[in-house]
């Protein structure tokens, strides 16, 4: 089929709103009589847009309205509260493993391979937080759509 | 929490100048002005998530949590913008996820009314049978509904917020980020996409 122009969409998307002016639907009705692919796609799109117009969404209760803002208020309410047992648990978490680490590092106890291997894996671990949190930050002071993603 | 009254305005509100406060109060933590916010768009935001989801439940979820993160992210929002330009990508981006993570196809006839003012027919008007030429034309609407859910969903909401919610060029255009031009294009190639799958569907 051959595709229509610029100026032939814009017009026939404006008829379809019945929003041409009378200039405009002078030059639209000349390039309906002069082009088969107008017309046909003129009539084609036109019996589709009588439908969906005449489409409707059921209307939710009203009770919906009313309830709305206290399930937005509920989901900030619940954000912060993850967000602060989430801080408590990385600052437990944290630290629960520094003592551990260093318990085991002091006690004489302990052999060496094992203090070697207990070492390593502190700072394998202490290398990989530093480098996500910097590329985090790097594509937070970069990324101009950083609120709108998931 | 905050008590807020809504006012019950036309569904598809402009915004005033009054709104930059509204947002500067939130961005210093006021809940009750952003309750303020959500009061005049919910119903926007409500029915441009049900053209993109379909379904009453995961439309009312999805925009309630796009607000949630737009209160969460007001702090960056930058002054001179509308509010609701900057919401709908945050709700869009949210629903465009939600569709693409859903495995199963919804079930897309329960969001569409029966008559044509979007009412619920609580009990017939009449015990005779429909007119020949309604019955058809609320077949057609099914089917043109069904035919709406073969459609990429970004083709599929711009259908919706055009013929459906009556969403002007221009505000489709700001919501868009692009010139009025390219939204008449879009929507021109959408319905024609549409077309076929309804062809397809009417074999």
């Amino acid at each position: 089929m051959t595709e229509l122009n610029e100026r032939e969409v814009t017009l026939l998307m404006k008829a379809l709103d019945g929003a041409l002016t009378d200039a405009e639907r002078v030059e639209f009705e000349q390039l309906l009589s002069a082009s088969s692919t107008l017309r046909d796609e003129w009539q084609s799109l036109k019996r589709v847009k009588e439908v969906t117009m005449t489409m409707k969404f059921k209307r939710p209760a009203e009770e919906t309205w009313d309830h709305y803002w206290a399930g937005v208020y509920a989901r900030i309410e619940r954000g912060l509260a993850w967000l602060l047992i989430s801080i408590g648990a990385a600052i437990f978490l944290a630290v629960g493993i520094y003592q551990m680490v260093l318990s085991l590092l002091e006690d004489v106890a302990t052999p060496l391979y094992l203090k070697i291997g207990v070492g390593a894996v502190a700072l394998g671990f202490a290398i990989l937080v530093v480098s996500v949190l910097r590329e985090k930050w790097n594509t937070w002071k970069t990324d101009k759509y950083k609120e709108v993603k998931r | 929490m905050p008590h807020v009254s809504f006012s019950r305005g036309p569904r598809f509100m402009e915004p005033d100048r009054s709104e930059q406060e509204w947002i500067t109060r939130c961005q210093r933590g006021d809940k009750e002005a952003f309750g303020f916010l959500v009061g005049r768009y919910m119903k926007q935001a409500y029915y441009v998530a049900l053209g993109f989801v379909g379904s009453h439940d995961d439309a009312l979820d999805l925009s309630q949590e796009a607000f949630a993160r737009a209160f969460k992210a007001i702090g960056r929002f930058e002054p001179g913008r509308r509010f609701y330009t900057w919401y709908y990508q945050i709700l869009k981006n949210l629903c465009l996820n939600f569709v693409r993570a859903r495995k199963k196809r919804p079930i897309v006839s329960c969001a569409l009314a029966e008559d044509v003012d979007g009412r619920e027919p609580r009990e017939p008007v009449s015990t005779d049978p429909l007119p020949d030429a309604q019955c058809e034309a609320a077949e057609l609407r099914q089917n043109l509904w069904q035919a709406l859910w073969d459609l990429d969903p970004e083709d599929r909401a711009l259908i919706v917020a055009r013929d459906m919610l009556d969403t002007s060029y221009r505000m489709l255009a700001e919501l868009m980020e692009c010139p009025q031009g390219t939204v008449m294009s879009r929507l021109y190639y959408a319905g024609r996409r549409l077309r076929e799958c309804m062809e397809r569907r009417m074999g």
